[in-house]
């Protein structure tokens, strides 16, 4: 025998070896539901700590739902499309799991969505991934998702910084991509609708060093700027903006004013007090729903971050999605999950921040907070909630039509200079 | 003797030294011996018969072997196996092909041929139809022929820029290339449609069959990975290839000869870019969609891997490696703790390349001398015992 086809007959033991290691399951007693996160890339710490979430929810009913076994398949991807379809398609199709929860991030999801059409015997249940797109256009039938999206979490801040801070007319800096336009259409619908005005918008590129030009760019006659960027890229900002001696307050979208913001040590940080922004969650919150959830999770990981983030409460909400939806069909996912999914479909899922029901395209309704910085006793910054905004919608509270015809935010889309 | 004697007769004589120099000069006197055989031969031998024997002359049970079950394969892997594994790992395994024919009988690394994937890939998804409005919605073959033609002609000029380089230079502007398109991608909006990518990339119905179904589309990656392995195989015993590999082993001796160096090298990379696109078409018909991602650091220096990975002494080294590739990529989640995979497929990359500087074909061809040492020693040794010798 050749040395070409020994090769050959190594991979396919190879193969068969994998085969039977992924096969070995009980499947009356076991319900096997697959579970992506990014565990490498740039989310790679909000992906473990969106596993720990999901882990949580597990924990809470010690691993049993209806009788039966939850067993966990966890896959990895790196914030890429291709690699999270992959990714899935192995979970589905050789691990053979009944329900998928993933993937984290936008565009993953609507590739995932896209896969989830040809694979009609398994429930996708979202991870964290929060695209318009994923459930307004055509829509996947076993597609579920439980979080409210980019839009919805910036409902209510229009209206808070028009009517509350007094922002009248506002300057738009945020990252080129779908995220970003998401939450500024979640702002702008309300704002421009309130009559605000956003006269000036900046899209820079998600992880740029320099902001001169950007700043030097920014009108002089704004109240206040809105500052849609994440992590790093808004702490850059922040750092330019002051040594260019700017001094317009901001308003933050729900991923901007984090811990290293709020840690941000220029000497502009008291500038940083009474900054808006929202999120569909919030630390200070004080519903003992919330309090017991963040006491879980800070007694299950010892190694997790201080109060649990927002991947790590958004994968906890559809992982408990997913085994409330077991529980409730008694862990009968015959006929093709069928009667599981109505079960989903009219789920009214009790979360840490209150019931989060689903729309017609399986999208969540559900709960926004508009926080402001403050300072808490210790001179520590923390967001303070300052409004709850329940029931919020993927349209945003229009009609169909009348979002239809503005259709999904971008660059351009709202607009009211 | 045959071409394939000599070349492995030249190999075992350099052992396990990294770089088989002395290949470009094997072709040539295999060919001149052909050339007296047919001389002596053709007055007798019938035109078929003839093809028959050279076919015969040169196919073994293991050419046999391979291909029968490279075309079972789907009959007996179920569908995952045949789309994830095996229909991914030949377009993978055709991308680091063309890697392959321009490092391994170029003398050039090129970082940039995922790029050249990936523009074939992108074009098809402006031209054909995707799920974003910037698709042209033309007919897929036209979108086909167009795509290839784009980025064989990118290929050419990424040839153009690069070949007046060498060594770690060549590498390091094809990779400046490649991290360039990968922001032009990521940052355009009315062309390349930014950070989304094109989505949902409608994969053509061929006489009513789905080409994205798993065994179509296995058989689909098939033919065009054995063509290009075969057109490899094909051009490097042609002048061309013969020529290309004297510039690769001393580009001043072959100027001196009358030989165009940067013609031949461009004519190379337009064969790679071709080779790549074909690859990039079935990446994104694979994938369904094609995005930054597609065309990242990571996706250039994976090509790479797979390439150095399989070997690059043969053009099935490229396969191989991908083969081997796809299934870490795919298993070794399930054999680590899933946090840390990743370690895993490292650590075995780190091996092959420690151990066998010429991938795993290193290892088979120096398991192949081992072998072949020792049943010669104990032929020897039987000779002796008989009084033979």
């Amino acid at each position: 025998m050749t040395s070409f086809t020994r090769q050959c007959i190594r991979q396919l033991a190879l193969a068969a070896v994998f085969t039977v290691l992924a096969g070995t399951a009980d499947a009356q007693q076991v319900v096997k539901i697959g579970l992506l996160a990014t565990l490498e890339g740039p989310f790679a710490a909000g992906g473990q700590d969106g596993m720990r979430g999901a882990e949580l929810a597990v924990k809470q009913r010690n691993g049993m739902v209806a009788g039966k076994k939850i067993e966990i398949i966890k896959a990895s991807s790196d914030a890429k499309p291709d690699v999270a379809v992959n990714a899935t398609r192995k979970l589905v199709e050789q691990d053979k799991v009944d329900i998928m929860v993933g993937p984290l991030s936008g565009s993953e999801g609507i590739a995932v969505k896209n896969y989830s059409k040809s694979q009609p015997g398994t429930t996708f249940i979202n991870g964290s991934s929060g695209a318009q797109a994923t459930t307004l256009t055509d829509p996947s039938p076993n597609f579920f998702r439980f979080n409210t999206e980019g839009a919805q979490w910036m409902v209510g801040l229009g209206d808070y910084a028009l009517k509350t801070k007094g922002y009248k007319k506002m300057a738009l800096i945020a990252e080129d991509y779908a995220f970003p336009y998401s939450q500024v259409q979640g702002f702008m619908t309300e704002y421009c609708k309130a009559g605000g005005r956003v006269t000036h918008k900046a899209w820079v590129p998600l992880g740029g060093k320099d902001y001169s030009s950007v700043i030097a760019k920014l009108p002089g006659d704004v109240d206040a700027l809105l500052v849609v960027l994440g992590g790093s890229d808004a702490v850059n900002f922040l750092t330019q903006y002051e040594q260019a001696g700017g001094s317009k307050p901001m308003v933050g979208g729900s991923i901007t004013v984090d811990q290293t913001v709020l840690n941000f040590k220029g000497k502009r940080r008291e500038s940083l007090l009474g900054t808006p922004s929202a999120g569909p969650i919030a630390d200070s919150y004080d519903a003992p729903e919330w309090k017991k959830f963040v006491a879980d999770y800070k007694a299950n990981f010892k190694d997790g971050f201080p109060s649990p983030s927002l991947f790590a409460y958004v994968y906890y909400i559809n992982m408990k999605a997913a085994l409330d939806g077991l529980e409730a069909v008694n862990g009968d996912l015959s006929g093709g999950q069928a009667k599981y999914r109505e079960a989903l479909k009219n789920l009214k899922l009790q979360t840490p921040t209150g019931v989060v029901t689903l729309d017609e395209n399986r999208q969540a309704i559900g709960t926004t907070f508009v926080t402001e910085v403050a300072a808490g006793p210790d001179g520590v910054y923390y967001n303070k909630v300052v409004k709850v905004v329940p029931n919020v919608n993927q349209r945003l509270g229009m009609s169909k039509a009348d979002f239809d015809k503005v259709g999904l935010g971008s660059r351009d889309v709202p607009n009211c200079p | 003797m045959s071409a394939s004697e000599w070349r492995k007769a030249m190999n075992a004589g350099a052992g396990r030294t990294a770089w088989p120099r002395t290949a470009a000069a094997a072709p040539a006197p295999s060919r001149a011996a052909r050339w007296r055989g047919r001389g002596a031969a053709s007055a007798d031998v019938r035109d078929e018969t003839r093809w028959l024997r050279w076919i015969g002359g040169r196919v073994r049970a293991r050419h046999v072997l391979v291909l029968l079950a490279v075309l079972a394969y789907p009959l007996l892997a179920p569908p995952f196996f045949t789309f994830q594994i095996g229909g991914q790992a030949l377009a993978l395994g055709l991308i680091a092909l063309s890697l392959t024919f321009l490092a391994g009988y170029g003398g050039m690394v090129s970082l940039a041929q995922m790029t050249v994937a990936g523009i074939a890939g992108y074009m098809y998804a402006i031209f054909a139809t995707s799920g974003t409005d910037i698709s042209l919605g033309w007919p897929w073959w036209l979108a086909v022929f167009l795509a290839l033609a784009i980025a064989t002609v990118c290929g050419i000029l990424i040839g153009w820029f690069s070949v007046r380089t060498e060594g770690i230079y060549t590498i390091m502007i094809t990779l400046a290339i490649g991290v360039a398109f990968f922001y032009l991608v990521q940052q355009n909006y009315s062309v390349f449609n930014g950070f989304q990518g094109f989505q949902s990339v409608k994969t053509p119905r061929v006489l009513g069959v789905e080409l994205r179904d798993p065994v179509p589309f296995y058989y689909l990656a098939l033919f065009w990975a054995l063509a290009g392995y075969f057109a490899v195989k094909y051009l490097l015993r042609a002048p061309f290839g013969v020529a290309l590999q004297g510039i690769r082993d001393n580009p001043r001796r072959m100027a001196a000869l009358g030989f165009n160096v940067t013609a031949h090298r461009v004519a190379a990379y337009a064969v790679a870019g071709l080779i790549a696109a074909v690859g990039g078409i079935l990446m994104v018909w694979y994938n369904g969609l094609v995005s930054p991602g597609s065309v990242g650091t990571s996706w250039l220096i994976n090509i790479l891997i797979i390439a150095v990975l399989g070997g690059m002494r043969h053009p099935i080294g490229p396969f191989i490696g991908a083969i081997v590739f796809v299934l870490l990529q795919n298993f070794a989640v399930d054999l680590v703790d899933r946090e840390r995979f990743n370690l895993l497929i490292g650590a075995i990359f780190l091996i092959i390349v420690l151990f066998s500087p010429d991938g795993l074909l290193g290892w088979w061809a120096g398991g192949a001398v081992r072998l072949r040492a020792v049943s010669a020693r104990g032929r020897l040794g039987r000779r002796v015992e008989t009084g033979e010798a």
